[in-house]
């Protein structure tokens, strides 16, 4: 009896112990911060939020997006920082989740007081976290959610990627135009919104060039096993497959398809793009063509520094979020130094008037509607690489070849 | 018809997997009437231990030797990890309820999961070949891969043995005493502890040799691959009746080879929803399942 | 007539308290504590999600702590709730803007999370009758199997909007007579969501004491001595799972206008098993225990946050790296807590005690009489 009180009242002590502990630090923590209750950053480091898929099953794109922002946060910093001030990115984990989205968009715009927001992949936790930046006016700019609602949120709401229309079409394009097949099957991921869009986009421009849907078939994240809806489609013998999933499962659905005996050539979009996918896929990715922002082949300088750079600091090639995400920050940087003041409605209007920005996803110029005007190329993949084939521009233009530049 | 003999085969090949997992789950319940839910994270930590072992080995070339090693590494490792499992988190809840014992189990599952995420990190790896892939023809249109073969061929096998053990030894023996009633079988002068054990380790190994199977199948392993196939070998597991060695291998292919049908026949995007119809209808109309028998319940 | 009586006591009572806090609320508002805000949109978030996971883990407790039926679908129900409520006020508030008043509005809110709990009821019915036939841990898995195939289903239809998520849900009206213009939609939805955790809290509570609660108690611990004793447990073990779902699909609706979009991944087993947990961690038997483990387990992860972004003069190097961590150990804390509850007290916390006023103020009665006794 006399053990289980002492144990009983250790336990209680212990818990108020943490409480006061809690408490004292949170005090300590807010002496540092002195505001006036807007954003208007007067301590010594320009704050800077970004949220992210960092656990739970998007954890690959949120730890990409987190790799790419790591590098333009350090280069930037190494070269002075921004107004003279380093720049501190706090860092939140919504887990793949829309309402920890909002929660910890929330806790970085009223507890950590930051004065813009990086984020997200996955457009519902964009939406979710962009519908608090709009209300709080700060300004939030998504490296790579493609769902058009993203940025009718409101008009502190940017992105730099294309959208899920416009990809889709360009990959019709290229199919119909060049490739110049007729009959397609499409195999596309159920749970996704990117790749639904891809699909339906894809699917409509296709039809419209003249070509033949044959068949629309889906799968889940959390399958490993393709070979039901692989078999169908080969009885249906398409001349290409338009697979606009994520490198999680194209490997494998490359991989299981060349042993169904499928030989026609797949196709996709960005979100193939990954050292992870080329493991898995391996050889049965040949002669394969993806739709994406650019490509790791291209000579321009500031696209190769910016590789060996990644491969310095982290040891693998960045994938296409990773890029994404390194000028979303430049950009964000950018449009800092421009506005020159860390009052968010003036980053805001910076960002708007973004002109031809030199990325390393292509030259940006942010449109009216806040997304990002930029062309696709259309890359095909040999033995594990990428070899350029041609340049889509974002308008009503038909694909044009540019000069294959040999590898 | 050549269609559907193929996807006859995709799903005898994806039965047999959930056969494997579910041989595990049967005998762990039959014993201890415990669903363990941690047993489909046991199948992703064999088929991680796989891939790391290759790693260290820096196995390069396919071989059977190379599929061997790696095989037995992780069936060790998988039955270590079973037995600690239930030393640690299941014995001293044996005591309460059954409730206990499975909120623990859930538990177990959940932690086994994200320490994986945690340490392994979320990208998922590619599994090393470890067998080279030829492609059988069997007509001009339907082929079978022989890891396909071996993964049917190592289900039946391991059936067998099992069934081997169970009834002809008198381990096995020991195994049924203690599922039929564990006071009397511990005053009958059974060790119950070791019998406990040493099913968690067997029924651990089996889930790690599907692990590996399914990763030189499928080549993709990621920390949460045993959530879902775990889920399902369980339903598979019930719907042959639990407890019955025979009726899980059963209902592994038979659910294979269902959802393969619905995939190909119905639509995709139904697969999982069809497998946890089956569950659920089995449990209502026949609980005990096709192959076993209804347990009286007692006052 | 009484009852009619004592359920507008209740309610009145519960709308007093919600407009006190409220009121508490808003004037500390413009307060500040060493330079930053008391309360903010953050804060008030984590209170209105503690207010839901309160009604979760309390119409959850009505089935596995009370009747104990061990359901491992809570989510499902609430994901019904959540949709069928938020398609409701979509298609009825569709483009109308300012022209509704304002009691209008708040009938079609009310009528639209009426129509939620109402769906999530029929599921608990239809969930409630197999679970008749089955026991334990047979019951578990099926209830599972029920909850997934609710979210799969759900994925598969596009008019809400499939697997991309529904969005586009109108949040909670401003309640007209406290202007809340200072703080966005937060405020209102949290007298909305603590109007309803309150609701919940006495409804079960009211359940449970009731001789509908001991026949309940009754299945629970010995069904078929119960079934002897005469009491119907086919009706009550389904009356239970039907109430509780129907609760659950309230707190769904309240989610979904919280919160403005829908994913039908939020509902997954995952969700279901956090629900359990508070339960299991808090009690299973006790309400005050499922809000114990409520707000315990909605605040962790708030707390972990807290603590990672700690950066303290006194904290040596490896602590602060460290602590950053925490957030990603999350899960693992979870799922920690849930196995180390298990080994050490499997009842929970506060295992079948519940808090109680009156027996407080009991006390208090005889201690006296004692000590009056022993003067005279």
């Amino acid at each position: 009896m006399k053990s289980r009180t002492f144990l009983k009242t250790l336990l209680s002590s212990l818990f108020i112990l943490i409480i006061f502990a809690t408490f004292i630090a949170c005090e300590k923590k807010d002496e540092a911060n002195n505001n006036t209750g807007n954003n208007t950053n007067t301590s010594n480091t320009i704050k800077i939020g970004q949220y992210g898929s960092l656990t739970g099953d998007k954890a690959t794109f949120g730890q990409s997006t987190k790799k790419g922002i790591d590098l333009a946060l350090d280069e930037a910093n190494k070269s002075g920082g921004l107004l003279g001030k380093q720049i501190e990115m706090i860092i939140e984990d919504n887990r793949g989740l829309q309402q920890e989205a909002t929660t910890v968009v929330q806790k970085l715009i009223d507890k950590d007081k930051v004065i813009a927001v990086l984020g997200e992949v996955a457009s519902t936790n964009s939406i979710a976290g962009g519908q608090v930046c709009q209300e709080k006016k700060i300004p939030m700019v998504s490296p790579s959610s493609t769902n058009p609602q993203v940025t009718q949120v409101g008009d502190y709401i940017f992105r730099v990627c294309f959208l899920d229309d416009f990809q889709g079409e360009v990959m019709a394009k290229f199919a119909a135009n060049t490739l110049k097949v007729k009959k397609v099957a499409i195999l596309h991921d159920n749970g996704s919104d990117y790749s639904k869009g891809l699909s339906q986009f894809f699917a409509e421009t296709f039809k419209k060039l003249g070509g033949e849907i044959l068949v629309d078939e889906a799968y889940q994240a959390a399958d490993s096993d393709f070979s039901a809806q692989l078999t169908k489609i080969k009885g249906l013998n398409p001349e290409a497959i338009y697979v606009p999933g994520y490198y999680t499962q194209v490997g494998q659905i490359a991989q299981q398809a060349r042993k169904t005996g499928i030989t026609v050539p797949l196709m996709g979009g960005d979100g193939w793009d990954s050292q992870t996918l080329f493991d898995i896929g391996k050889d049965a990715l040949n002669g394969c063509f993806i739709s994406n922002h650019y490509t790791i082949e291209d000579p321009d300088p500031n696209v190769q520094s910016f590789i060996t750079n990644f491969k310095a600091k982290f040891n693998e090639t960045p994938d296409a979020l990773a890029a994404l995400a390194y000028d979303a920050a430049r950009i964000l940087f950018d449009a800092i130094k421009r506005a020159n003041s860390t009052d968010p409605k003036a980053i805001r209007d910076a960002l708007a008037q973004t002109k031809e920005f030199k990325a390393v996803t292509g030259v940006i110029t942010i449109s009216p509607t806040r997304d990002a005007v930029k062309s696709a190329v259309v890359l095909e993949i040999q033995n594990g690489k990428y070899k350029y084939r041609e340049t889509i521009k974002p308008d009503a233009a038909p694909a044009q070849s540019a000069a294959v530049t040999t590898k | 018809m050549e269609l559907f003999l193929q996807q006859l085969i995709n799903g005898i090949v994806q039965g047999s997997i959930y056969a494997l997992i579910a041989l595990g789950y049967t005998m762990v319940y039959g014993v201890l009437r415990l669903i363990n839910f941690a047993h489909g994270d046991v199948f992703m930590v064999g088929a991680f231990v796989g891939f790391y072992t290759a790693a260290a080995f820096k196995i390069s070339e396919p071989s059977l030797g190379a599929l061997f090693l790696v095989m037995t590494s992780a069936m060790c490792a998988a039955a270590i990890l079973g037995i600690l499992i239930e030393r640690f988190a299941y014995r001293p809840v044996r005591k309460f309820s059954r409730l206990t014992s499975l909120i623990t189990a859930i538990g177990v599952s959940l932690l086994l999961e994200y320490l994986a995420q945690f340490f392994f990190g979320a990208t998922p790896k590619s599994f090393p070949t470890v067998l080279e892939i030829k492609n059988i023809n069997i007509t001009s249109n339907v082929t079978i891969s022989n890891d396909s073969v071996l993964i049917i061929v190592v289900s039946i096998l391991l059936m067998l043995v099992l069934n081997i053990i169970v009834f002809k030894t008198k381990l096995g023996k020991a195994m049924r005493a203690v599922s039929f009633n564990l006071d009397v079988a511990k005053l009958m002068g059974i060790n119950t502890d070791f019998v406990i054990s040493f099913t968690f380790a067997l029924g651990s190994a089996l889930a790690a040799a599907a692990g590996i199977l399914y990763s030189v199948h499928f080549t993709k392993i990621d920390p949460l691959m045993g959530l879902l196939t775990g889920l399902k070998a369980f339903v598979a597991a019930v719907l042959g009746g639990i407890g019955n060695i025979t009726g899980a291998v059963l209902g592994g292919l038979l659910l294979g080879i269902a959802e393969i049908m619905v995939s190909a026949y119905i639509s995709s995007s139904y697969k999982d929803v069809f497998a946890f119809m089956i569950l659920i209808l089995v449990l209502i109309v026949k609980p005990a399942g096709l192959l076993g028998s209804a347990a009286q319940e007692k006052v | 007539m009484a009852t009619l009586l004592r359920i507008f006591g209740w309610l009145g009572a519960s709308i007093l308290i919600v407009t006190i806090l409220e009121s508490i609320l808003k004037t500390l508002k413009n307060y500040q504590i060493m330079g930053s805000d008391i309360i903010t949109d953050y804060g008030l978030n984590i209170i209105c999600l503690m207010g839901i996971s309160i009604s979760l883990a309390v119409s959850l407790q009505l089935i596995n702590g009370y009747t104990g039926q061990f359901s491992l679908g809570h989510a499902g129900f609430m994901a019904i709730g959540g949709y069928v409520s938020a398609f409701t006020t979509k298609s009825l508030l569709a483009g109308s803007g300012d022209e509704r008043g304002f009691i209008s509005t708040l009938i079609i809110y009310v009528i639209a999370l009426s129509i939620g709990a109402f769906a999530s009821a029929m599921a608990g019915l239809l969930v409630g009758i197999p679970s008749l036939r089955l026991k334990g841990d047979y019951l578990a898995i099926v209830t599972l199997g029920f909850g997934e195939i609710i979210r799969l289903v759900i994925e598969n239809i596009e008019t809400v909007g499939g697997p991309r998520g529904y969005i586009g849900i109108p949040k909670f009206p401003n309640w007209q007579w406290l202007s809340t213009s200072a703080f966005s939609g937060t405020f209102s939805s949290m007298s909305w969501i603590f109007l309803f955790a309150i609701l919940t809290v006495i409804v079960v509570h009211n359940i449970v004491k009731s001789s509908f609660g001991r026949s309940l108690i009754a299945i629970r611990e010995n069904e078929i001595a119960a079934e002897a004793m005469g009491i119907d447990t086919a009706f009550y073990k389904v009356s239970a799972f039907t109430i509780s779902a129907a609760l659950a699909g309230f707190a769904g609706g309240l989610y979904a206008h919280l919160y403005g979009q829908l994913v039908p991944t939020t509902f997954n087993f995952v969700r279901s098993v956090e629900i359990i947990i508070m339960i299991v961690f808090g009690g299973m038997g006790s309400i005050t225990g499922a809000i114990l483990g409520a707000i315990v387990l909605t605040g962790l992860p708030e707390w972990l946050r807290l603590m990672a972004g700690l950066r303290a003069d006194w904290m040596p190097q490896w602590m602060i790296k460290t602590f950053t961590y925490l957030p990603e150990l999350r899960m693992i804390i979870y799922s920690s807590l849930l196995i180390i509850t298990m080994l050490v007290r499997p009842q929970g916390i506060l295992g079948q005690y519940e808090f109680s006023l009156s027996r407080l103020l009991k006390k208090n009665k005889t201690t006296k009489t004692n000590s009056e006794e022993k003067k005279a």
